[in-house]
This record gives structure tokens, C-alpha cells and sequence, in this order.
């Protein structure tokens, strides 16, 4: 059975003008880490907020754990947790009352699902009787998983969980979520990180409200149609105005230290038409492409499709 | 019911967390109840006034000294020139001038009536006016004695005189903070208990804390009974402390039953925490609900009966002051702590509240549900 399904939702704001979510139609498999990538203002959060039934969709249908979201919103109240992007538990009440608050409204106490929040939670108990308000960033973080965990939900959205975190914290919280996994809890997670896509078992692509492609990390970078170059040279910027110049070029971009390329043609002629071009220290590396460039790809790809639309 | 009852203790515990609440649920309210009824009083002292005397004559300095020693004047100036007193005025030094013509006890002696002119700075109405009425009742009591004196008893009264002979019902002395304190209570428990409900609730939404309560299985009815009741609490106990204060302090003990006081309190609670309950359904944060509560409590306490009396308004805006819960229960807080009145007296000001109330919460109910 499928944890999470959407068929054709579509959800806009203001009165039909603002469109957030456009006829998105998805699965997420039971036990499954689901990774939902996108830039700010795609329709990420629209997504989970619709899933979680505190919105209600324009069109379509959507399940949460079998149930509707329309129809069986109390009963999905009861199996899902939701962590929303911006920390939102109570600042003036200490770590554990926050804690103790979330496990009695779900008719629970801390003890019985005890197991499932241990790990995180003994990183924030030495804190257990500060005020929330008061912890960093991480640990705030540490705290709305464990109150989002501590009912033993079927289902958890995490919608952007790690934004504003340090690179360690991330990692220790990615590990966090593949223990969760462990446990049978299926979980939808968003992230503007790209690098973070790799540990999902599947993304989805997302952008202007559109899921672009669902795939594992991988398959979404084998799909990758033409092989990608890193280039460098003297004068980085110069390269990059050349190239995007260059007639065989389909879409050049800075990555890094690098240039990432992708072309019509193949290296030979590449590097005649730089050596004209009057460029040294030129480095040509074929390179494995990463979600990231996946990504870029499907955005340009948006762009122009969206530019000859208009053009009609 | 399980979760309401953790819903209050949370609630509870965030209060008591609030540093300024112990502050604005006891100190607030023993300031206010001390300083706005001895400061913002209607006995008005220190009138000041000019006199211009073209006469110099026995009348007008007994006139003159019967009014400096009555207490509620200040000498401004004495002066012979009326452009003198005019510049006063124009100064903001005198707020009365009062002028006797030349030839004043000369006149009056002979033609047996005189005029003397009383001029008034309107600047500030309530001092104008009442300053020309203690004026006006010094002169016509001194008028009296004159008569008194000259008109030589045996001899029948030629002119019949009205003597008038007033009492105050209920508040013999007629002291402003015996009708002022119970008003004042009801604007302390509509701000502290009434509008802080408000500002709770979209504190939630704010915080994005209802978001999290929003997806808990927690019902709506026990959201909003979980914010409401500590509410009802607090007023319960700044209105207590209130009645208390005001007995140790003013010695005001209430004449009627203090459970009527008590039921036709938790009426107005009802209403004004609806009130506060449909303002927070239209806010999405404190600086919001914050000036639209700004300007209904100008309106409120301006137009409520707290300092001026309603019947005294134009007829619409007593229709006006109708619908504000709060214009009832200044009305009961004073019909029943100085007059005594009972449960029957009032009874049209529970069922005027209690639709009031009905309207207002059955309006922020049904908004709530549409907005989430």
C-alpha cells in the first residue's frame, strides 16, 4: 500500500490568481524516504500543508497512510507528524512541558513511545528544563522531530528541516532519519540543499508548482541525457561569456570552482574553439552529474518551454 | 476533556511564565483604581479668577471676599481696567472674569437691582461651565443674605420666594469616586481580561503555533474553551481584587448582593471574550489586533458612560453605546453597588449581554472555522 498518494492536485491562493501547486500527481511508498527538492516558493510547503489537512485542495485527490485528506482529516490528524519550516512549538514553555504537551494532546505519554525519540532525544536532555525560546538552531531542530515523533505517527512531514542549520547538525539529523525509516515510519521531507537529495530513496523535482520528475537520487542522474564537462581556465568569466557564445554549447553554468557544460559537439572542438578564443590553462574533465545539474537542466528546460509557450 | 484540561495547564503556565502578568493583573489595576478617580475628579479647585471693580464699594469687596473664600478660587488679579482681565483670559492666566460697573452698591441700593458681568474662558468646557455655576451660586447665595438684611423683618413678605432644598439619592454627598471606582473596574477587567484573549490567540498564529495545534486531533471547541476559561479566571480574580481595593481604599462596600455583581460579570465576560475571540480571528498579528483593539477601546471608554452620562449624548450615538457590553455593566456595576439594586432590576442588562455575547461569538466561531 501506498503511504502517500496525489492525484491532480492543484491548490492556488488568492482567489485562483496565485497558482501554488499545479495538478501534481505523486506516490510514496510505505517505509519509504520521499525528498522533495525545489527552490523557495515552488510549492513545497503548499504540498505538505495540504497533506497534513490544514489546507484543502482546489482540485484532485490526495491520501494520506490510505485515508483522504478531504473526508478522513481527523484520522490522519492522529497518524501523522508534522515539523513545519519555521519552529513553531511553544518558546516560553521548557523543552520537556513542550515534550510532555504534544505526547498528552495525542492521548500518549513521553514513556510509551519513549523509543523511537531516545536517540534524539538524549542530545537535548541536559536542556530538558530550559525554555525552547532559548536552545540553538540545531536543537530546536532535535525538538520539533521528537514532538513531531512522540505520538508514534505513520507518516511524518518534515518540511524543510534542516534550513538554517550547520553542516554537522544536518548530517546527524539525516542519520536520524534513516533510523526512523528503520523503524517502518514512512517520511516526506523537503530541502533546498541539492546534496541533500542523495539520501532520500526517491526525489521529487519541483518547481513553480510542477513535480518535474520522481526518481531515485540516481536514476534521476543516469536520466541525465548528454555527458557533462567540468572546465576551467585562465580567466573564469571570459570562459563563461565565451562558451554560452559558443554555437554547440546547451547550457554552460559556474559550479564551484568549475564550469559545468554540457555540448552538441565533443572535446576536440571545444578546446579548438577556446585555443582561438585566446584562453590558457584550460582544464576539460568529463565529469558525473549531480542532482543539482539535473535540476539545472529541468529548469532551463522550464524556461524555454515557457518562453515558446508565451511566443504562441 | 483530557486534552482541555492540559490545554488550560498550559495555558496557565505560560501565564505565570509571562514576566509582566503578576504586574499587569494586580499592579496595573491598584494604580489605575488609585489615580484615576482622586486625579480625574469633577470637583474642581483652583479656579482662577480676575475681578475688575470700577465700584471700590463695601458690596463688591464682600462680594469679592466671599468668593476667594469659598475655596474653589484663585485670585488672578484685582484690577480697575477691563483690558486688563481681557489679556488675562487671552493668557490663559484667568478662567472667570467677573466685573462690577461703576456705581454698583450706589445702584443697587437705590433702584434695587444691579447687574455685574461674568465673563468665561470656554477653553476647557467642564471648568467653564462649572466654574460659572459655583460663581453663580456664591452671588445668588450673598443675593439672599442681602435681602435678609435690608428687608426689615415684621413686615410682611412682599415677594414670594421659591426655597429650594436638594438631596442626593444614594450618594448624600454626592463623592465622584463612589460612582467613578466601580466604573473604572469594568474598563480594567474589559483591557486585562477581555482583550488579553485576543492578543493570546494571535500570539498562536503568530508563533505558528496553532499550525502545530492544527494537525494535533485537539478539537476546536477545546482550543478555544482551552484559551477562554483561563481567561474567565483572571477576570474573576482581577475583578475581585478589584471590589477588595476599592473597599480597603474608598471604604465602598457594595449595597446589593455581590452574586449578582459576580453573574452579571461572567455575562460580560462571555461577551467581551467573544469580542476579543472575533478580533483574533481577523488578525494575523499582535501589531494588527493591537490597533484595531486601540481603537475600540478609545470608542469604548469615551463612549461606555464612564465619564460622561449617555442620556446626555444625541440619540444616535446612545444607540451606539447599546451595543457595547460595556455601557451595561458600568450601568449594573452602579445600580448595584451603590444603590443596591437585585437581580431583578437588571435583568434586561443579563439578556441585553448575553445576546450581545451570543452574536459575537457565534460571528468568531463561524470565522474561525472559514479561515482555517
Amino acid at each position: 500500500m501506498n503511504a502517500i498518494t496525489l492525484n491532480n492536485i492543484t491548490k492556488t491562493y488568492n482567489k485562483g490568481t496565485v497558482l501554488a501547486v499545479d495538478d501534481v500527481s505523486l506516490t510514496v511508498e510505505k517505509g519509504e524516504i520521499f525528498g522533495l527538492i525545489g527552490p523557495d516558493g515552488a510549492g513545497k510547503s503548499t504540498i505538505f500543508r495540504l497533506l497534513t489537512t490544514l489546507l484543502l485542495p482546489d482540485k484532485g485527490t490526495a491520501t494520506v497512510g490510505g485515508l483522504d485528506v478531504v473526508k478522513d482529516f481527523k484520522a490522519i490528524r492522529g497518524i501523522v507528524g508534522y515539523m513545519p519550516g519555521k519552529f513553531s512549538l511553544y518558546q516560553d514553555l521548557t523543552v520537556e512541558e513542550n515534550l510532555d504537551f504534544f505526547a498528552t494532546v495525542f492521548k500518549t505519554t513521553i514513556e510509551e513511545n519513549y523509543h523511537l525519540i531516545k536517540d534524539i532525544y538524549v542530545q537535548i536532555e541536559p536542556f530538558k528544563d530550559r525554555r525552547a525560546g532559548k536552545l540553538s538552531g540545531g536543537m530546536k531542530q532535535k525538538l520539533a522531530l521528537c514532538c513531531a515523533l512522540i505520538h508514534k505517527p505513520e507518516v511524518l512531514f518534515l518540511d524543510e528541516p534542516t534550513t538554517g542549520v550547520d553542516v554537522v547538525s544536518r548530517r546527524e539529523f539525516w542519520e536520524m532519519l534513516k533510523r526512523l525509516k528503520q523503524q517502518g515510519i514512512t517520511i516526506m521531507v523537503s530541502t533546498s540543499y541539492m546534496d541533500e537529495a542523495t539520501m532520500c530513496d526517491r526525489i521529487g523535482l519541483i518547481l513553480n508548482g510542477k513535480v518535474l520528475s520522481v526518481a531515485s537520487p540516481e536514476a534521476t542522474i543516469k536520466a541525465y541525457p548528454e555527458q557533462l564537462y567540468g572546465v576551467k581556465a585562465n580567466s573564469i568569466y571570459h570562459l563563461l561569456l565565451d562558451l554560452r557564445k559558443y554555437e554547440g554549447t546547451i547550457n554552460c553554468y559556474t559550479f564551484g570552482e568549475y564550469l559545468h557544460l554540457s555540448i552538441t559537439t565533443n572535446e576536440e572542438q571545444v578546446r579548438k574553439y577556446l585555443q582561438e578564443k585566446g584562453h590558457t590553462d584550460v582544464e576539460f574533465k568529463a565529469i558525473e552529474p549531480t542532482v543539482e545539474d539535473c535540476f539545472i537542466r529541468l529548469l532551463k528546460h522550464e524556461d524555454e518551454q515557457g518562453n515558446s509557450n508565451k511566443d504562441k | 476533556m483530557r486534552a482541555l484540561r492540559f490545554l488550560m495547564q498550559k495555558e496557565f503556565r505560560q501565564m505565570f511564565r509571562d514576566k509582566g502578568f503578576t504586574g499587569r493583573l494586580f499592579i496595573a489595576p491598584a494604580i489605575q483604581l488609585i489615580l484615576l478617580p482622586m486625579a480625574a475628579n469633577y470637583t474642581i479647585k483652583n479656579i482662577n479668577i480676575a475681578i475688575v471693580d470700577h465700584d471700590h464699594s463695601t458690596v463688591s469687596q464682600q462680594l469679592s471676599n466671599k468668593i476667594l473664600s469659598s475655596g474653589y478660587f484663585k485670585l488672578a488679579d484685582y484690577t480697575d481696567f477691563n483690558s486688563k482681565a481681557g489679556a488675562l483670559i487671552e493668557n490663559d492666566k484667568a478662567d472667570l472674569v467677573l466685573e462690577f460697573p461703576s456705581g454698583f452698591e450706589k445702584n443697587m441700593i437705590r433702584e434695587n437691582n444691579q447687574k455685574i458681568a461674568i465673563q468665561v474662558n470656554a477653553i476647557n468646557g467642564v471648568k467653564a461651565s462649572i466654574g460659572f455655576g459655583y460663581l453663580s451660586g456664591i452671588i445668588a447665595d450673598y443675593n439672599n443674605n442681602l435681602r435678609l438684611q435690608w428687608i426689615q423683618p415684621g413686615r410682611t413678605n412682599t415677594m414670594p420666594t421659591i426655597d429650594v432644598v436638594s438631596s442626593y439619592w444614594y450618594n448624600p454627598s454626592l463623592t465622584y469616586y463612589i460612582y467613578m471606582v466601580p466604573a473604572i473596574l469594568v474598563s480594567l477587567i474589559t483591557g486585562i481580561a477581555g482583550l488579553s484573549a485576543a492578543f493570546n490567540i494571535v500570539k498562536e498564529k503568530e508563533m505558528g503555533t496553532i499550525e502545530q495545534i492544527n494537525v494535533t486531533p485537539i478539537k476546536k471547541y477545546e482550543f478555544i474553551l482551552g484559551k477562554l476559561i483561563p481567561f474567565l479566571a483572571v477576570g474573576t480574580v482581577v475583578f475581585s481584587f478589584g471590589l477588595l481595593f476599592s473597599w480597603v481604599i474608598y471604604g465602598i462596600k457594595p449595597l446589593g448582593n455581590i452574586a449578582v455583581l459576580y453573574l452579571f460579570m461572567y455575562v460580560f465576560l462571555f461577551a467581551i471574550l467573544g469580542f476579543g475571540l472575533l478580533i483574533s480571528t481577523y488578525s494575523q498579528t499582535q501589531q494588527q489586533a493591537n490597533s484595531i483593539m486601540f481603537l475600540f477601546m478609545m470608542v469604548f471608554n469615551m463612549m461606555s458612560g464612564l465619564y460622561t452620562p449617555i442620556d446626555s449624548m444625541p440619540g444616535w450615538a446612545q444607540v451606539i453605546t447599546h451595543l457595547f457590553p460595556i455601557s451595561y455593566f458600568i450601568d449594573v456595576m452602579r445600580m448595584v453597588v451603590i444603590k443596591g439594586s437585585g437581580i431583578h432590576d437588571i435583568r434586561m442588562h443579563i439578556l441585553f449581554v448575553f445576546l450581545i455575547g451570543l452574536v459575537l461569538n457565534t460571528w468568531a466561531v463561524l470565522n474561525y472555522r472559514k479561515t482555517t
